[in-house]
């Protein structure tokens, strides 16, 4: 069978699958809508959380990001798992115990004040609309690999199909839908990762693979890699050649944004109990850990079977001819998302570090992943099932981050502040048409992404880790932080920020518009989160210190998130 | 309500673990992974170093036993104070 029709059987199969669980879970919930997770096992939930996290940029992005930046990239996956112990241990518990459904709702009530929850909410759109212009970015990709499209055309039917996704509605809240989406994923990702490491290997697991003995050479796999790369002129995958300053930064950066990310802390809201909210986050993390310690074995296994592709047996003098490469080259050519050149005319394909005789002239970091199955030679119902689960991981979060959004501007600035006594169907008519606008920025700036998937979401983490992290941080820890402090500490946190992501990206991503180019002490944007965070805390705590002390009953209100006694159910709605 | 004095040692037992977690935390990951990688060179593991597979499997695998680790003390220490729910 064409591996084409192949694939659309296998997409088609999950799609319906999913809408088959939404419709035959929903029956029973409709009532339970807002509180996902409610009476459902804390492993089911975790499994959920976990679908809901990881997104195109863990699936998609982050292995191929792994594959041709080597260690440094490691900090992907520190950064997007360190965040869950912040999480557990300062987060999740007391918010649970705090019982109310958004974040920006917390912070108006904790610091009193419309104009906190205000600011709340223009954090959480900035940093999720930035977070759906890296999963558009996925969505793209995926989309014009199996359709044979063009990028920006795989990028309008993914926008459409998320559009469709996400305001049909119901499917977020329903936990048994991400259940199915979590196992299709995680299959698809393993299964491919298991082939590779048994191939290279022989090692059953990609884990203990990554650290094994390649067969070809008898070397460890990671020393034959180091050896191979540094022949064509690029660094030693293992080596550390960036910025010790920036790396530990941008990892900071990714930790401290996790678990200031609206759509991720909302999980642990509705949680029955406060212990429960300490337990799911830990089964949500055991869930996320099994990719995340995959990808870097389908990263390094990866970026070695690419060049003994393109240097068959691993003779560097040896390149491949033109006229043979293989179809999935020619498949991702049409794709846009890679470009070969013949810049010497003789015929072959060479792939060095040096620009000027390098003819693998554009490689999306972010067709890596996808492609990664037909590079190593499985089987095409594997390949089909990649990319469903890249899918299934784009489609599940960007759903989570829409609902967000769209709670943020229907339940938090319009119901909340604007027009407390809107009528129910309103309110739902302004979530549909704020839903709707940020599908369209998000595809428009996703045209022209401002990087890879894992780079643009790592900017959104960045702005989540600045603004909204360290006054929930606060708001249980400190009972002085007041709503002074709070208000400018979040500004603070989110125009530094904002500016400098924008001073290197464009205003508001639009090419071309940037004024900086030499990051200021080799600190990335996407790095910047941590400095954010740090003013941030400054911000709050001189501005608290200098104004008024905070009102006897918010002092009580922090007494008593602090203790697991007295939690009743989340209320709110 | 607990009385205060006594949700005043819960509160100060329990700031006192997540000061050891995150200690923790932040040595696995900020700290073998990453800074203190360079003395960790000499520590051969299947072809890369100590440092190495902490920033790339190690440092996760403390994060799941820290978190489960503070879940099962703190359900231990909301019993002791008698502040579980």
């Amino acid at each position: 069978m064409e591996q084409y029709t192949l694939n659309i059987i296998v997409v088609g199969l999950s799609f319906a699958l999913y809408v088959g669980i939404a419709i035959w879970a929903r029956a029973g919930s409709t009532s339970e809508f807002y509180a996902a997770g409610r009476g459902v096992h804390p492993v089911v939930n975790g499994m959920a959380t976990a679908a809901d996290w990881m997104s195109a940029a863990s699936f998609i992005s982050m292995a191929g990001l792994l594959a041709f930046g080597g260690y440094q990239t490691s900090l992907f996956l520190m950064g997007w798992t360190g965040g869950y112990v912040l999480l557990a241990l300062l987060l999740a518990p007391y918010l649970r115990k705090f019982g109310k459904y958004t974040v920006p709702e917390f912070v108006g009530d904790r610091f009193y004040s419309k104009a906190a929850r205000i600011v709340a909410v223009i954090c959480l759109l900035a940093a999720s609309i930035t977070y759906v212009i890296g999963q558009m970015k996925g969505v793209g990709v995926a989309f014009s690999g199996f359709l044979n499209i063009s990028y920006s055309t795989g990028l309008w039917i993914g926008a459409g199909i998320v559009a469709v996704y996400a305001v049909l509605g119901g499917m977020k809240g329903i936990t048994y839908t991400q259940v199915a989406q979590y196992v299709v994923l995680i299959f698809a990702y393993t299964i491919p990762a298991i082939f590779i490491s048994l191939q290279l290997t022989g090692n059953f697991l990609p884990q203990l693979g990554l650290f094994g003995t390649h067969l070809e050479s008898g070397q460890p796999l990671l020393a034959k890699l180091d050896e191979v790369v540094t022949q064509l002129g690029f660094n030693q995958y293992t080596a550390h050649t960036t910025s010790t300053l920036n790396m530990v930064l941008y990892t900071a950066s990714l930790m401290i944004g996790t678990a200031g990310l609206p759509h991720v802390i909302v999980r642990f809201f509705t949680v029955p109990r406060v212990a429960d909210a300490r337990w799911s986050a830990g089964w949500a993390l055991v869930f996320i850990a099994i990719l995340y310690t995959t990808a870097p074995a389908v990263g390094a296994m990866a970026r070695l079977n690419f060049i003994t592709t393109v240097y068959p047996g691993g003779d560097i003098t040896q390149p491949l001819e033109l006229e043979a490469r293989p179809n999935w080259m020619k498949n991702w050519e049409a794709t846009g998302l890679l470009a070969i050149e013949d810049k010497n005319g003789d015929g072959k394909i060479e792939f060095t570090a040096d620009e000027a005789t390098n003819e693998v002239t554009k490689l999306d970091r972010d067709i890596m992943v996808l492609a990664n199955p037909e590079i190593a030679g499985l089987p095409g119902w594997v390949i089909a099932l990649v990319v469903a689960g890249g899918l299934a991981a784009a489609l599940s979060t960007a759903a989570g981050l829409l609902m967000a959004i769209s709670s943020a501007v229907s339940h938090d600035l319009i119901k909340g502040v604007f027009n407390p006594n809107i009528s129910e169907k309103s309110e739902l008519m302004a979530a549909r048409v704020s839903m709707l606008v940020a599908i369209v920025i998000a595809t428009i700036l996703g045209l022209n992404p401002p990087g890879f998937a894992a780079q643009v979401v790592a900017l959104a983490f960045g702005i989540a880790a600045a603004s909204l992290f360290p006054v929930i941080l606060l708001g249980i820890f400190s009972k002085r932080i007041n709503k002074q402090g709070a208000i400018a500490g979040m500004l603070a946190g989110l125009i530094s920020t904002l500016l400098y992501i924008f001073a290197y990206k464009g205003w508001f991503f639009i090419p071309g518009t940037a004024f900086a180019e030499t990051p200021v002490f080799g600190i990335s944007p996407e790095a910047f989160g941590a400095v954010g965070a740090i003013i941030n805390f400054i911000v709050a705590f001189v501005v608290s210190n200098a104004t008024e002390e905070t009102p006897a009953e918010i002092q009580e209100l922090v007494e008593s998130i602090r203790v697991p006694k007295g939690a009743g159910a989340a209320t709110g709605h | 309500m607990a009385d205060k004095s006594s949700s005043n040692a819960y509160w100060k037992a329990n700031i006192r673990l997540i000061q050891v977690c995150l200690v923790i935390w932040a040595l696995v990951s900020f700290g073998f992974g990453i800074i203190l990688r360079p003395m960790l060179m000499g520590i051969n593991v299947g072809g890369a170093d100590l440092g190495f597979w902490f920033a790339q499997q190690g440092s996760i695998l403390v994060f799941l036993v820290l978190i489960f680790f503070y879940a099962w003390r703190m359900n231990q220490l909301d019993r002791e104070h008698g502040v579980e729910e």
